[in-house]
């Protein structure tokens, strides 16, 4: 019974000199003073569109440029290099004309289609399979018409793995920081267990530039731009090429048109 | 009731320690995935569901088939299964508990599986799958307590019991057709988009489960003196049978619209099965045993004079449990995958840890049988109707 009784008191005293302290501890907090958050309001300065479309002029490509957008996108993405083919995080990467464009191949292809490696994204479909399975709308649809992953929500079930019919999706099989050796501190980098892939780079058209791959061209190889404005670039190319997409039969709608 | 799980032999409390052993391996393994993220399953870019995932595919049938004993008992008063029923119900409670921790352990991000429930998204098949796994437990767990508890308290099954037992054999049938939907309906994905895929899921669940129900009744008549009776044994056989030509005829005629259409897409992933593609043919053997063990085992089941004799009956389904657990528990969700969608031949096969967590899932299922079988045949003997 004493002891219950002591024990009572000691809290009691504890709780009374944390009681005590408390305005101390105030005064401290408010001297922290943290720096004043960005506005959230969108940037002036920002890139709007309709729908966001990509066109990729495949002759246009060499070797290195090829290789420069490719490079671009790992550095402003932060994405890692992964020893291991099986876990490989992918975002824009090279595939011959047969494997993006399964059955309109053949062997009567001039050769420079069949064996120039072209690029290969996300195609930001305008009806994507990958936002309709996500149980959680960790991926989902911007108005502008960007598919995009949010990795703070993203469970890890890969349904959208399963859902994407041009594999664009990578999934973070293991700890992708321990293969990057200086992240660029201005764009997330993510933990194992999640999805990812291509965005159109929402988070530079937010500031007004476009996409890094598109930037890395030097002679027009990639076309960006609003597909619902007749004067953009994007518009301008379709208008005057012919151009595919990626199996249109699926119905997903792509919106990244190749010139071959 | 509970405690009737409480008393038991030597042989059960050794049993039940044995289940605790594994299950203490699996989860010490699920802790090393856990740490280390799923890179250390057998898992790629390009196959992204592997046996974790099949593995849950396959269990929602053995779920599903409980309707195969309650549906001809409480529709056609089937009475030779009157007794056996509960077994069914007992089996798909344990069954679905398997199927949640097989997604769960496929997750990439466990701890925020919550965020299902906090942003339910009906447009994913995978929250259906979810609601209707979820509610098809409950109802077995309540129905077969709820009868259970009026079998020990010798009085009636409370009318809205009734209800639960009538809403729970379409459920049943829903469970198995949306686990199909995880499948059938993605784009790209031509070895799954069928429109058939419901009904095979259906028939191979049909004959699979009841084969895994008849086997634990058989090892039971040994072992706890239940005898489930020659007529519910026989009534049991023939429904397998039947489901297992349905599960058969239902695979020719995927080949047949496959390789008679001869459209490229359709015909990949058979040839793959079959003969393997691009040099890779890590699943053709497979593939090959689930023909062989298939017909072996409809030939013992179709002629009436094997099927009636219980040594060659045990023979038949272990052969057909096997050939349909290597189609569905193996073969089915992988070959999707195979080739990718850039039509890249990527093959897969299970690491050691990831078989150790699913052997540590199937012993947890094992041990909720072993408990839940414990109670009914507890209540059983002591109403005298074992």
């Amino acid at each position: 019974m004493d002891s219950t009784r002591r024990t009572f008191l000691k809290i009691a005293g504890a709780c009374a000199a944390g009681l005590a302290v408390k305005p101390a501890t105030d005064a401290l907090a408010m001297d922290l003073v943290l720096p004043t958050p960005k506005s959230a309001a969108p940037d002036a300065a920002a890139l709007r569109a309709g729908k966001w479309a990509m066109v990729v002029d495949v002759k246009k490509f060499t070797e290195e440029s090829r290789q420069a957008v490719a490079a671009a996108c790992r550095a402003a993405h932060n994405i890692p290099e992964i020893p291991n083919e099986k876990h490989e995080i992918k975002w824009i990467w090279e595939e011959h004309f047969e494997n993006a464009f399964p059955g309109q191949g053949g062997e009567h292809l001039p050769p420079e289609v069949s064996r120039t490696p072209l690029m290969v994204l996300c195609n930001h479909c305008e009806s994507p399979a990958c936002v309709r399975v996500c149980p959680t709308k960790a991926t989902f649809q911007r108005a502008d018409g960007i598919v995009m992953m949010d990795y703070h929500r993203c469970i890890g079930c890969r349904f959208c793995m399963a859902g994407c019919p041009y594999g664009s999706r990578s999934f973070n099989f293991e700890d992708p920081r321990k293969y990057l050796e200086n992240p660029d501190p201005n764009y997330p980098t993510r933990t194992k267990g999640v999805v990812e892939k291509c965005n159109f780079c929402a988070e530079r058209l937010a500031i007004g530039q476009l996409p890094a791959c598109v930037e890395a061209c030097q002679n027009g190889e990639l076309l960006f731009g609003d597909l619902e404005d007749p004067s953009s670039v994007v518009s301008q190319a379709l208008r005057a090429n012919f151009t595919i997409r990626r199996k249109p039969e699926l119905g997903t709608q792509p919106k990244v048109y190749y010139i071959i | 009731m509970i405690e009737k799980a409480l008393t038991g032999g030597k042989g059960y409390w050794t049993w039940v320690v044995c289940l605790l052993a594994v299950i203490g391996a699996g989860f010490l393994t699920y802790l090393y995935q856990l740490q280390n993220g799923l890179g250390v399953t057998g898992l790629t870019r390009d196959v992204s569901w592997g046996f974790y995932i099949a593995q849950l595919t396959y269990l929602v049938g053995v779920a599903a088939s409980g309707v195969m004993l309650v549906l001809p008992y409480y529709l056609h008063n089937h009475k030779a299964f009157g007794k056996v029923t509960i077994l069914g119900e007992f089996m798909a409670v344990a069954a679905i508990v398997m199927c949640g921790l097989f997604v769960f352990v496929d997750l990439g991000q466990p701890m925020r599986v919550l965020n299902v429930f906090l942003y339910p998204t009906p447009n994913s098949i995978l929250f259906w799958d979810m609601v209707v796994l979820n509610v098809y437990m409950l109802l077995n767990l309540v129905v077969g307590w709820m009868v259970l508890q009026a079998e020990n308290k010798r009085s009636v099954v409370p009318k809205w019991v009734k209800v639960l037992i009538y809403i729970s054999i379409p459920w049943a049938f829903s469970i198995h057709t949306v686990t199909a939907f995880l499948y059938a309906g993605l784009p790209g994905r031509h070895f799954w988009l069928t429109a058939i895929m419901a009904a095979r899921f259906l028939a191979s669940a049909f004959c699979s489960g009841p084969a895994i129900l008849l086997l634990i009744m058989l090892a039971l008549k040994k072992i706890a003196k239940f005898d489930p009776g020659e007529k519910a044994v026989k009534g049991l056989s023939i429904i397998i049978t039947y489901a297992m030509l349905l599960n058969v005829f239902f695979l020719l005629l995927e080949l047949f619209t496959s390789f008679y259409s001869g459209i490229p897409g359709h015909e990949h992933t058979f040839v793959y099965l079959f003969a393997g593609l691009d040099g890779k043919h890590f699943l053709t053997p497979f593939m090959w045993a689930v023909v062989v063990l298939a017909v072996f085992s409809l030939v013992l089941l179709v002629v009436p004079k094997w099927r009636n004799n219980i040594k060659v009956l045990v023979v038949a389904l272990v052969t057909l449990i096997a050939a349909t657990w290597i189609e569905k528990g193996l073969i089915m969700v992988v070959a999707g995958f195979i080739p990718n969608p850039l039509e890249h031949v990527s093959e897969y096969a299970p690491t050691a840890p990831e078989l150790m967590i699913s052997v540590g899932i199937y012993a947890i299922g094992a041990l909720v049988v072993t408990i839940l079988y414990k109670i009914a045949l507890g209540v059983k003997k002591e109403a005298a109707t074992m």
